[in-house]
């Protein structure tokens, strides 16, 4: 259903995401979430935070960052890295927007699929 | 290759000795933990708040699983090591895991003391030692019944502090005849068995516990004491010390006396094995204080990276550690020698009315030791003089009164600490001295307390010399700290909350974007602290002209479900008043069975909670509840929560007024509006007060000649009995009262603070003034109410249903295995 190239994966539409929020996208190894900035930009991490497994797409996305809902961590949507004093990192995959849509790079599934 | 360093236990010695060989040789060891406690590592001398509800687990935790993974440690949670194999250089887990090791390091702790009388094993005795430790006692707490804890030490009177504050009725016994003998001299032992007597707790001294006796379930029923009284518990906590964990270091043959030997850098009998923490036994000393226990990581971290770094660590070195009591509301400090002797002065202070006792303990004229109480101020001080020997000949006639009077300085609070010289200890559990401190602010430009507390780890342990860093900041940044006086409302801005709301309305700022661009914040799209707050401020102050922002609003308030642990949702649908009806929980019961929900919980606000419901299932969870008439409990929002209510005199004999019916009526009055915090409402009808109302953020008593309307409760973290705000003779205005009330909060309270804390903000007496004494405000309060509920009432859960915000509850696509070819 999704249209594919050999390295991206077509995902869906940029407005299928809030602007300041996210979207889950299910993989056969897990969640990813797709975040949307205030500026348009998307970047994709695992839906996992590394310090109790709290959904990451669920959080309030700020700038170019999100706050776990559940204990208040916060992520660098670039880079993964947790902020401030938290240590630890969540894993992130090359997302792009390229004519209004969406791409995950096919890493996802590679990647997703040699860790499991 | 690198060399395999194993460690056995994950408590904080090893912890902080990890964090120092990582920064002075970060490659060289390929690093295997073994932790019997199925958990990451944790700051155990926080457990007290933990237990006493100030802190959760999660708040304590030093290094969470991400700690583990970028440092590349192997971390084997719930692993006892049974075996160590100091030929082949391996250990294995009770699991059957084997690890082979260069380098060994012993840090199994200690294990709590179990008096060796019968019944020690009984269900209900317990020890104090570690989460699960405190996880069986809040249990326990649930049934507010009876507690003893027996040892009247650090650890057994913050046990009783805890579920004291858990609510439970607790009793210490305590062998000796004063409290904290160890520590305290007997004045200041009886002090503070007084300030625990007035907190209710009851003290028992010369108490020598004969036997734990079973009920017929084979659960402790009381304590026997040799005197023949039997002291009623249902639940035991153990805490008359520790003992060394040292087994692992006897089955291995290693020299053992009270803990594993270790020399002054932590070396044990086997020169591949080390050891530290509260098992090691140095210079025949066992420890059980975090300050030498982090000493001890010091040494033994310098120890493993010599041959990185080429030096040889200090050696450890025998230091009085000072003794701090962790209940909130008690302030006591002893260190040193405190015993009389002929060779020996003392100086002491009384002021009896004001709680305060003072003693400081001189040998040749130097202090060797010091008992506080009451009031520690100058507990700093006073370590430091003992700490540098300081001939104290020319201070002796004031000493005691402490460092402001010395020297004709003036009574400013942070004189004593301005004094301080730059090698004096502020922080006792890190050993972080003054200097330190202010360097690191120097240096890195810190400002916040949070900065100081991630660079410096200053007061980031028990948390007890706040205080102290607090002065030393003001000390370092002068104005610049002043100007933080104002609590900002987050890090995005140097606006205070009050600051915010007030140009809110003077500069008619009506969107979020608005208020960061004319109010100068730092980022650019703000944090999870200020937008929800902003959110909250205009969705109050302009309503039907601010179109709420649901990205700014937390995860409850956008899926209208509270989320749990395992990122599942709990579900409570309203009950008006508390009342129910065989529909209405025929209509629960078959969503609960279609949905398979878990677990169904009946709540403290008189209504069931339907938790583990799956995010997906949410829309379809509630069109099921909503076509039985249920709308949305906002059991998540910081809004209208619950009625509670009593029978009142539909049905009960004592009944004065209708309070179900007034329940109910104030409920869907007031539901769906937003609130700085969450409101909690009760109306009993009677003073028998059956519904709690006194309790709540707003509570009625229904009375013969009307209803007394009360405000300012609290039952979470803080307890606190509701003030009256006033007497109103009809139902009427009851609601208009009450209404005004909430639309006050509403205007004025900062978010996230709930009414009793607004309230003592502002003052009682100015919210009576307002809301009882001017007629025309209170209308105009109750007027705007209104206005704003036109925009609020409606209910989230049908608007979901009907397909709102369906993006919120479906992943935007699923990749199959066939994406991946």
């Amino acid at each position: 259903m999704n249209a594919m190239t050999r390295d991206w994966i077509e995902i869906g539409l940029l407005t299928d995401i809030p602007k300041e929020g996210a979207r889950v996208v299910k993989t056969p190894a897990g969640c990813v979430a797709l975040f949307r900035t205030g500026e348009d930009e998307v970047f994709a991490l695992d839906d996992r935070c590394p310090h109790k497994g709290g959904p990451l797409s669920q959080g309030i996305v700020h700038g170019r960052f999100v706050t776990c809902p559940l204990h208040n961590w916060v992520f660098d949507l670039a880079t993964g890295l947790a902020q401030g004093a938290d240590e630890g990192a969540v894993a992130t995959t090359p997302a792009r927007v390229e004519g209004g849509r969406v791409y995950l790079a096919r890493s996802v599934l590679a990647r997703r699929a040699a860790d499991d | 290759m690198r060399q395999k360093l194993v460690i056995i236990g994950n408590g904080m010695a090893p912890g902080r000795m990890l964090e120092h060989l990582f920064e002075l040789a970060p490659d060289l060891y390929e690093i295997t933990i073994f932790n019997a406690e199925p958990r990451v590592n944790y700051d155990r001398i926080m457990l007290s708040p933990v237990l006493s509800g100030e802190k959760t687990f999660e708040d304590i935790v030093i290094h969470g699983d991400g700690w583990y993974i970028r440092n590349g440690i192997t971390l084997y949670k719930g692993h006892r090591i049974t075996a160590i194999d100091r030929a082949a250089r391996t250990v294995t887990s009770d699991q059957g895991a084997t690890a082979a090791y260069d380098r060994l390091i012993i840090a199994t702790g200690s294990v709590p003391f179990i008096l060796p009388v019968p019944g020690a094993d009984l269900k209900g005795v317990i020890s104090y030692r570690d989460l699960d430790d405190v996880d069986a006692m809040l249990l326990a707490a649930q049934s507010r019944e009876t507690a003893v804890v027996i040892g009247g030490g650090l650890l057994g009177l913050e046990a009783a502090a805890g579920l004291k504050a858990r609510g439970m009725d607790v009793t210490v016994l305590h062998v000796m005849p004063s409290l904290m003998e160890r520590q305290l001299d007997p004045a200041a032992g009886y002090l503070l068995q007084r300030s625990l007597e007035a907190r209710g707790i009851k003290v028992m001294t010369r108490a020598k516990t004969q036997a734990l006796l079973p009920d017929a379930q084979g659960k402790v029923r009381a304590v026997a004491l040799q005197d023949g009284t039997e002291v009623p518990a249902t639940l035991v906590v153990m805490a008359a010390g520790i003992r060394p964990n040292a087994a692992l270091g006897r089955l291995a043959g290693l020299e053992v006396n009270r803990g594993i030997v270790v020399d002054a850098h932590m070396r044990s009998s086997d020169p591949s094995i080390y050891s530290l923490g509260e098992c090691a036994e140095v210079g025949g000393q066992v420890y059980g204080l975090v300050a030498p226990l982090y000493e001890m990581a010091r040494v033994l971290a310098g120890e493993l990276a010599r041959e990185v770094t080429g030096a040889e660590p200090a050696p450890f070195v025998h230091q009085d550690t000072p003794t701090k009591l962790k209940v909130t509301g008690i302030d006591l400090f002893s260190v040193g020698d405190f015993a009389d002797g002929d060779d020996r002065e003392e100086i002491v202070l009384r002021d009896a009315s004001a709680g305060i006792y003072k003693r400081l303990i001189l040998k040749d004229n130097r202090i060797i030791g010091s008992v506080l109480f009451g009031d520690t101020g100058d507990a700093a001080w006073f370590t430091d003089l003992k700490k540098k020997a300081t001939d104290v000949t020319d201070l002796r006639d004031t000493l005691i009164f402490g460092q402001a009077y010395q020297g004709g300085a003036a009574l400013d609070p942070t004189a004593a600490v301005a004094a301080l010289a730059d090698d004096a200890e502020i922080c006792g559990c890190n050993g972080v001295c003054k200097g330190t401190i202010v360097s690191a602010i120097t240096a890195k430009g810190l400002t916040t307390l949070e900065e100081v507390r991630a660079h410096t780890k200053a007061s980031a342990s028990c948390g007890s010399c706040t205080g102290l860093v607090e002065k030393v900041m003001q000390l370092t940044l002068g104005d610049r700290f002043q100007a933080q006086a104002v609590k900002p409302m987050c890090g995005c801005t140097t606006h205070s909350h009050d600051d915010v709301r007030r140009l809110i309305k003077a500069k008619q700022l009506k969107s979020i974007p608005a208020v960061m661009q004319e109010l100068g914040w730092s980022s650019s799209g703000g944090c999870a602290k200020c937008r929800p707050a902003l959110n909250y401020y205009l969705v109050a102050d302009w309503p039907g002209e601010y179109e709420d922002d649901y990205q700014s609003r937390f995860i409850n308030e956008r899926v209208h479900a509270n989320i749990q642990k395992d990122g599942t949702y709990s579900v409570v649908p309203r009950m008006w008043g508390g009342m129910t009806s065989a529909a209405e929980l025929r209509a629960i019961a078959d969503v609960v069975d279609k949905f398979a929900i878990p677990a169904v919980k009946v709540t403290g606000g008189q209504r069931i909670d339907m938790l583990g419901v799956k995010k997906e299932d949410l829309p379809a969870v509630w069109e099921d509840l909503g076509k039985a008439g249920f709308v949305s409990g906002h059991a998540y929002a910081k809004g209208l929560r619950t009625v509670k209510t009593c029978v009142g005199s539909d049905w009960c004999r004592f009944g004065t007024q209708d309070s179900t019916g007034l329940g109910i009526r104030l409920e869907k009055f007031l539901w769906g509006s937003w609130t700085p915090a969450k409101v909690k409402l009760a109306v009993s009808g009677c003073p028998r007060n059956c519904a709690e109302a006194t309790c709540k953020d707003v509570g009625v008593i229904c009375v013969d000649s009307g209803f007394e309307i009360h405000f300012a409760g609290a039952a979470g973290l803080d307890i606190k009995g509701t003030d009256v705000l006033g007497l109103v003779p009809s139902e009427d205005e009851a609601v208009e009262t009450i209404t005004a009330l909430i639309q006050m909060y509403r205007e004025q309270g900062h978010y996230l603070e709930r009414i009793y804390k607004w309230a003592k903000r502002i003052g009682h007496d100015e919210v009576r003034r307002q809301i009882m004494d001017d007629r025309d405000r209170r209308r105009a309060y109750f007027d705007r109410f209104v206005q704003s509920q036109a925009f609020a009432q409606t209910d989230p859960w049908s608007e979901r249903v009907s397909g709102k915000d369906k993006h919120e509850f479906r992943p935007m696509a699923v990749l199959g295995l066939e994406a991946a070819e």
